[in-house]
């Protein structure tokens, strides 16, 4: 059947040129994030506004947005406005004035609204939970997933610093080398490695959530409309049987 | 080729199912097209409730708010001002300000106005007629108003008349009272428009 | 009552002619296959892609300071705008499948042939016009992709000798892609290639219903008819064709759903990741891929090592299309009744386009060009073979009715 397998090829296609292969070549951690999860969600949003939206703003994500979003309270939507002025329909905004993040970083720190959708949320968890010591950085600390990283790791103090494995490849003038591994801090933070990692798997959902807010309504309508679209066609189907009675082949 | 249906009645029924499903999921279909004419989350966000401060407002100003991109007055009354609410009772349309969708129903007295501040007149400045925004005219008796004039708002779009509780004359094209938005004072000073008593809960 | 007024108006406006010319009496080959259901499916996607335009017109803003932030003011703001710009987003590709599938019948079937090359004319003309619609839709985001995409497919126009580099410029209408661009391309995108591509299908339908529509057996219904004057294979295309081509319309929307609910960004392919970055100027991002639809041309593009003669590859990849109807000079149509070296022919060129369009999606490299270059060559030589092989090849008998 040429035709199946013709169809069988383009599919194929579509979804292998469809995976993305990861950057830099430590390997990417699964994040596994569950929108679902509204609790997680939370949890994610109050790292995201005590630790991030210091310096990063999330200039398209409401608040009030966030509240319906996630079923919550009004003493819990309160908690994660930055000052009693805040309105529900304020978006969010970083702490630190423009002209200063310039001066300390370089760079103005980016918003992360979709952040999210640009890097995936693998390359989001691995990335927050890969910071390590690099003396010679600027900042005292490299990322297994963004080299050379400009940002320093705001959480170390409850993560403590990994250390990283290096092999040496290649020889002569071409030895490069190449982090293969990390391992436990040598002096160890506020929190445990998993506790960290669960929260920061938490505020990886919470920054998914935050780029495509809609995904939630998708999740929500998708089974009513196929539901729909299938007795639809297996009605047509019937109407279309009926009709092709009257052809005699 | 064609012939007639061997089983009319089961044509005739699917075909019918058939015609009422795909015109739900057509029904069904248009709502997201329909809902999008709503106001969106940035004009709801833009909407929000207001704050003014009316401290610094003497007695016979008013000024001018922006909520929901409307005119909102804030008007001071004096003493004298309130006094001629009641002298021009019989020429007003409503003065009891019986039509309910014009004010709160904290509002429903002869000041259209919170009892607990009832010198402060708050309105929304679009005329009931056709929707311009009524001059301020608190002058008694100007020239181009006549003698009977005792202050008020006057529409200068056709000629719609308003007393300073912003109700409506009678004779005059528009056909009910100013309109008093929702309010509360979150404190003695501060006036929140569009904020209510949850507000200060 | 209603007969009355049904009269009154045919009277004056030819509604039950039209009805009956187009529709009731409007006689088609009763033997049409899986392959059939994509005509009628490209109509409503079209309308689809239209109406939903329309209402992104509402809440879009066609500037370089407003333009990314409108789109995602859509997807977030907007109530229901994320289904609207995901409809529209998606459709974009669903219609691409659709044509490519629609064009492949086509050559299945032999229905570029006489008398139906005005249709196949017509055919080519709205694929190279809906490219252009794409193409021009694609800079509106004003992502990152959008901004260097659009840099890349104009700078094309600057290989074109002499007058090159000035057409670039005059495309753009500043020294890079800028705001006048996106405004251009908003007004191109939004009102003038819609209208083309409208005219467009009401010449391809107009030419079709001219000449009736070819069939998988390609026998020509019009040989054969009854006493009354009508084709004895044909049925009208009302009822039969349309609960038929209504169920298929059920399966496709069902498909289109699934993906436009669960998968809407295509794992990148039909919205690509980096476009979720703002424009910016000044950095290009690492690796720019064309949308998945214009990978092939885009692989055929890169496959010559020669700026001005990869342009022409890629154009000639399109244009060639236009004479089909005189490449292939055998009179049967039905690759049903043709020669397995037809049907080999068929099939590489089919596989070629297909590879080609996975290497469009991937990132260059050395063995990636020399799959690109031999792709290629099968791509072209497709036309090639198939002029030897029409004149040369022993085909089956066609019957002079359908099977």
């Amino acid at each position: 059947m040429t035709r199946l397998t013709f169809l069988i090829v383009v599919l194929g296609m579509l979804v292998a040129s469809g995976a993305k292969a990861a950057s830099g070549s430590y390997p990417l951690k699964e994040a596994n994030v569950d929108l679902g999860d509204e609790a997680s969600l939370y949890r994610g949003a109050q790292t995201f506004m005590d630790s991030c939206s210091t310096c990063h703003s999330a200039s398209m994500m409401r608040f009030g947005r966030i509240g319906k979003d996630l079923g919550l309270s009004d003493e819990q939507l309160a908690e994660l406005m930055p000052t009693e002025t805040t309105k529900p329909g304020d978006t969010i905004e970083s702490h630190m004035p423009a002209g200063y993040a310039k001066n300390t970083f370089g760079i103005v720190p980016p918003d992360l609204t979709l952040v999210a959708r640009v890097q995936g949320a693998d390359w989001l968890y691995t990335y927050l939970t890969t910071f390590y010591a690099d003396p010679d950085a600027p900042w005292g600390v490299n990322n297994a997933a963004f080299p050379g990283v400009g940002m320093p790791h705001v959480l170390a103090a409850e993560q403590g610093l990994l250390q990283p494995v290096y092999e040496t490849h290649g020889e002569g003038e071409n030895t490069r080398q190449e982090l293969v591994d990390l391992k436990a801090p040598e002096r160890p933070g506020t929190m445990s490695q998993e506790a960290f990692e669960r929260k920061m798997h938490d505020l990886t959902a919470f920054m998914v959530y935050m780029a495509e807010p809609a995904a939630l309504l998708r999740m929500h309508y998708g089974p009513y409309v196929l539901v729909f679209l299938f007795i639809f066609s297996v009605l047509m189907y019937l109407v279309k049987k009926e009709y092709w009675r009257d052809i005699k082949h | 080729m064609a012939d007639s249906p061997s089983n009319p009645a089961r044509r005739r029924f699917l075909t019918g199912a058939a015609t009422a499903v795909g015109a739900v999921g057509v029904g069904f279909a248009a709502v997201p097209f329909l809902s999008s004419f709503q106001p969106s989350a940035k004009a709801q966000a833009a909407g929000a409730p207001v704050d003014v401060n009316i401290g610094k407002l003497a007695p016979g100003q008013m000024t001018t708010v922006a909520w929901r991109g409307k005119p909102v007055y804030l008007v001071h009354r004096t003493e004298r001002m309130l006094e001629t609410l009641t002298e021009v009772t019989d020429k007003l349309r409503d003065p009891d300000s019986s039509v309910s969708s014009q004010q709160p129903a904290f509002a429903t007295n002869l000041y259209r106005a919170r009892p607990s501040h009832e010198r402060f007149l708050v309105i929304v400045g679009l005329c009931t007629h056709l929707g311009c925004a009524p001059t301020y005219r608190p002058e008694v008796a100007p020239d181009d108003l006549g003698d009977e004039w005792k202050g008020g708002f006057f529409c200068p779009c056709h000629g719609s008349k308003f007393d300073l509780s912003g109700r409506v004359y009678k004779g005059v094209p528009a056909p009910t009272n100013l309109e008093v938005p929702q309010y509360v004072y979150v404190s003695e000073q501060i006036l929140r428009v569009g904020g209510t008593e949850e507000d200060v809960a | 009552m209603m007969n009355n007024l049904g009269k009154w108006v045919d009277d004056r406006l030819p509604v039950s002619r039209f009805w009956n010319a187009h529709l009731a009496k409007y006689y088609v080959p009763q033997n049409f296959n899986f392959w059939y259901y994509f005509g009628s499916l490209l109509l409503v996607v079209f309308v689809l892609q239209i109406v939903t335009g329309i209402w992104l017109t509402m809440s879009y803003k066609p500037s370089a300071e407003d333009a990314f932030a409108s789109v995602e003011y859509i997807m977030r703001d907007v109530e229901w705008g994320w289904l609207l710009r995901y409809m529209h987003s998606t459709g974009a590709s669903f219609f691409f499948i659709a044509v490519y599938l629609h064009i492949f019948r086509g050559m299945m079937y032999g229905s570029y042939k006489k008398p139906r090359e005005l249709i196949w004319i017509f055919g080519v003309l709205i694929l190279l016009v809906l490219m252009a619609e794409a193409f021009m839709g694609y800079l509106l985001p004003w992502g990152q992709m959008s901004f260097w995409g659009a840099q890349v497919i104009i700078s094309l126009f600057s290989s074109v000798p002499v007058i090159g580099p000035d057409l670039a410029q005059w495309i753009r209408g500043d020294f890079v892609v800028s705001d006048a661009t996106l405004n251009r391309f908003f007004a191109l995108h939004v009102i003038a290639l819609p209208l083309v591509l409208l005219f467009l299908i009401g010449g391809h339908i107009m030419a079709l219903h001219e000449v009736g529509s070819n069939n998988p057996d390609g026998v020509d219904i019009k040989e054969n008819k009854d006493a009354t004057g009508k084709p004895v294979d044909g049925i009208p295309f009302h009822p039969y064709y349309t609960v038929k081509d209504l169920f298929g319309l059920g399966v496709f929307m069902f498909i289109f759903a699934a993906v436009l609910f669960y998968w809407p960004d295509g794992g990148g392919l039909f919205l690509e990741h980096p476009n979720f970055i703002p424009a910016d100027p000044l950095k290009t991002p690492e690796h720019i891929a064309p949308v998945w639809y214009f990978a092939p041309h885009y692989a055929i593009l890169r496959a010559v090592p020669d700026k001005f003669f990869g342009v022409v590859a890629m154009v000639t990849a399109i244009l060639i299309l236009f004479v089909m109807p005189w490449i292939d000079r055998n009179r049967t149509r039905s690759i049903r009744y043709r020669s397995t070296a037809f049907k080999v022919n068929l099939f590489a060129f089919v596989a070629a386009f297909v590879g080609l369009g996975y290497l469009g999606t991937q990132p260059p490299g050395p063995i990636a060009t020399l799959a690109a270059q031999l792709l290629s060559t099968v791509y072209f030589g497709f036309f090639v073979a198939l002029f030897v092989i029409s004149r040369l090849e022993r085909t089956k008998p066609v019957p002079e009715r359908l099977q």
